[in-house]
């Protein structure tokens, strides 16, 4: 007869501080807030209120259009990284990854660089760039005869949240193009000269043969992508205000959740609705992150070299 | 950093805590980061030479956020003895949460009127929780020499007001006005509180619009917006995209001629300007009308609570709230004038001819900061963005009045 095999102390033992400090940072907050959203004051005392927060955030026209708007703003600053930020990403990383390229580690730094900067460096700079008063961009589209282009471009409803998010996009792109360069890279020569034996070369090698060897990276770019724009705040924050002007038109789910936690100039912080926002908030990243595990992630096709 | 640098620093860590096992140490929380060499090179040692055995700390933060992290300070019970109190609504609920300490009974409090006191009052005004500091008034600093240049008299009347506007900027030499939308609030509060008064004609209206009498969208509350649709044609290329910095700087660099200003600009404005200014109050539709001034009680100082020290700190308080005081004050620091009943003597040309206006105009502050702005939507955040629609043109006058007062009317019982 068999030993009963001794229990296995050790798992435990690495697991506990990796979970316990997860536990404590992360897990029981996310937990908190999720209370926190099923009360309210009553005069002096928090009461239980059910869902009558969230009844408030979606069915108060005041709420709900400040929600929709942002949740809308929301969308767009992602479909802009997601079609400008990746593909140039991808294109950059196809570049550096290519054997002729000279300087390709100077590049590769310089691409990278604005990624470690703080929102606050980035959102200031661009604001200086781009200021109509003292800023270079009038100046430098003036040099080549495209003054009449300029507009103040983060004043006008129309073009700021656009410019706050290919801003955002030139802060990032270096994240995608490290991950797609790495997964380049890690594409054996052997199938590539296969290919090359076949007759394959260029761009048609690229998209038949390494594209479909990247798309599990990409699969993953995209989602930190969307993870990280859903819970977007400070460039917006640091660029526009609290207020996300004009007239709210740069109004993120990040500073919705901001105005109405911490309160804003006399307008006082109310933590229960703060909390109902950041609910609906997690509520839309966690569809969105099974989405693409269950309806993504378990079709991409996987290639074992 | 040096060896004796560290010891030095190390000496007077001991040395400063020998001292407070004697001395009583009060720590005052402020939001004017601004004013910490006023307060440490001239209030703070008067007031130490005059009471040995208290020593006093000024420790601000930064303005956008004082309020958080005062509240936060005050739950944690790791907030300072003194707390500088922001007018109505945010010291009021500091009060009601037993964080700020009744004062009612100091001696001091009979040196200030009941407009003073009122930004720090219960609504029934039966307990004053905070010592007045200062006000601040509203108006138009303008570039002296721009005006002489271009012989253009200081405006008293509107139609005056938009004919220098039209000459400034017909000239091209100057922007006429150095403004901008992209922080909003000054279109709230140096366009919308700044010339409105003269149209509601201060207190009256404010009061009326408070008890229910008047509506936002009465004639009187619409036509600053009316006034304001036109500001848009005499500010700066791009003022869409211009911050509040960029406005002052503007202006001290000698390219905008007409800045829609508040008093605490004055200090700043002194040290950076290399011209003469001059200042006006908002101009009134016809010569001889009585004119209207925002005046706006923004600064007192009250008590936590659970402070160790209340001896201490009432004595500090019982001295703020005297002449003495508000003379160091008020010319320490000029644009800050002092609300005390005992006049004061500046020195400052700037801050006498705004303070002057209190003899010839009647005060009144701003109209979003009692009471209306406690409900949520909050009638002064939409008032910024109302403001800065408006100015850019985004938004018609009688549209942005509606919204605020269906936003008011929401939650606001008197106005339903």
């Amino acid at each position: 007869m068999a030993r009963r095999k001794p229990f296995r102390w050790h798992i435990g033992v690495f697991l506990a501080p990796a979970v316990l400090v997860y536990t404590a940072i992360m897990i029981i907050p996310l937990f908190g807030t999720l209370n926190l959203s099923l009360f309210n004051l009553e005069g002096q005392n928090r009461i239980f209120v059910g869902l009558a927060n969230f009844a408030t955030l979606f069915g108060d026209p005041r709420w709900s259009d400040a929600f929709w708007n942002a949740l809308g703003n929301n969308c767009w600053f992602f479909i802009i990284h997601m079609i400008v930020q990746n593909p140039i990403g991808i294109l950059l990383a196809a570049l550096l990854s290519s054997p002729r390229l000279r300087m390709a580690a100077f590049y590769r730094t310089a691409i990278f660089i604005p990624t470690i900067l703080s929102f606050v460096i980035v959102g200031f700079v661009w604001k200086l760039i781009l200021s109509p008063i003292w800023g270079i961009a009038p100046g430098m589209l003036d040099a080549v005869g495209l003054k009449f282009l300029f507009a103040p471009w983060l004043g006008k409803e129309e073009y700021a949240l656009t410019t706050l998010a290919l801003i955002s996009v030139w802060q990032f792109v270096g994240i995608p193009m490290m991950l797609i360069y790495a997964a380049l890279l890690s594409i054996p020569d052997d199938v590539i000269e296969a290919a090359e034996m076949d007759g394959l070369t260029g761009w048609a090698q690229f998209w038949k043969i390494k594209l479909p060897l990247i798309l599990p990276s990409i699969g993953i770019i995209s989602i930190l992508t969307f993870v990280g724009n859903f819970n977007a705040f400070d460039l917006i924050y640091v660029a526009q205000g609290a207020l996300a002007g004009p007239d709210f038109s740069t109004d993120i789910l990040g500073t919705f959740l901001y105005r109405t936690f911490f309160g804003f100039q006399l307008q006082l912080g109310d933590p229960y609705m703060g909390s109902a926002i950041a609910t609906a908030m997690f509520g839309i990243i966690l569809v969105g992150v099974c989405i693409y595990l269950f309806g993504i992630q378990t079709r991409l096709r996987r290639y074992q070299f | 950093m040096t060896k004796t640098f560290r010891f030095a620093l190390l000496a007077s860590t001991l040395l400063g805590g020998a001292a407070s096992a004697q001395d009583v140490t009060l720590t005052i929380e402020s939001w004017r980061n601004d004013d910490l060499t006023i307060w440490q090179d001239t209030i703070i040692p008067a007031f130490e030479a005059a009471n040995p055995g208290i020593k006093v700390v000024f420790a601000p933060t930064a303005p956008a956020e004082y309020n958080a992290a005062l509240n936060s300070k005050l739950a944690a019970g790791s907030a300072g003895d003194l707390i500088t109190c922001r007018p109505f609504d945010a010291s009021l609920e500091l009060y009601n949460q037993g964080h700020l300490a009744d004062l009612t009974g100091l001696a001091a409090m009979a040196n200030f009127s009941p407009v003073a006191k009122s930004a720090w009052q219960t609504d029934d005004g039966a307990a004053t929780f905070c010592v007045p500091m200062a006000s601040v008034i509203h108006g138009f600093i303008y570039n002296k020499d721009a005006f002489d240049a271009l012989g253009i008299a200081v405006p008293t009347t509107r139609d005056e007001f938009f004919a220098a506007l039209d000459k400034i900027k017909a000239d091209g030499t100057y922007i006429p006005m150095a403004m901008g939308t992209n922080d909003q609030w000054e279109a709230a509060t140096m366009g919308y509180n700044n010339i409105g008064p003269n149209y509601w004609k201060g207190e009256e209206g404010r009061l009326a619009l408070i008890k229910g009498e008047q509506k936002l969208t009465d004639a009187p509350w619409v036509a600053p917006f009316e006034e304001l649709a036109r500001w848009k044609d005499y500010l700066g290329d791009g003022f869409e995209a211009q911050t509040y910095p960029d406005s002052q700087n503007l202006f001290t660099l000698g390219r905008a001629a007409i800045y829609p200003a508040g008093s605490w600009e004055i200090a700043g404005f002194n040290a950076q300007a290399g011209f003469a200014m001059g200042a006006f109050p908002p101009p009134v539709a016809a010569a001889g009308d009585t004119c209207y001034i925002s005046d706006h009680t923004d600064i007192a100082i009250g008590m936590n609570a659970k402070s160790p020290n209340a001896e201490a700190a009432k004595t500090f308080l019982e001295w703020v709230g005297s002449a003495e005081f508000a003379a160091m004050y008020a010319n320490a620091l000029p644009g800050f004038f002092s609300l005390n009943s005992t006049p004061v003597e500046m020195q400052d040309p700037l801050a006498q001819e705004f303070v002057s206006w209190r003899g010839k105009c009647q005060s009144t502050i701003r109209s979003t900061y009692q009471i209306l702005s406690r409900g949520t939507p909050n009638l002064e955040n939409e008032t910024w963005n109302a403001s800065a629609n408006v100015i850019r043109g985004s938004e018609a006058p009688a549209d942005a009045a509606k919204r605020l007062q269906d936003g008011l009317a929401s939650w606001y019982e008197p106005q339903k």
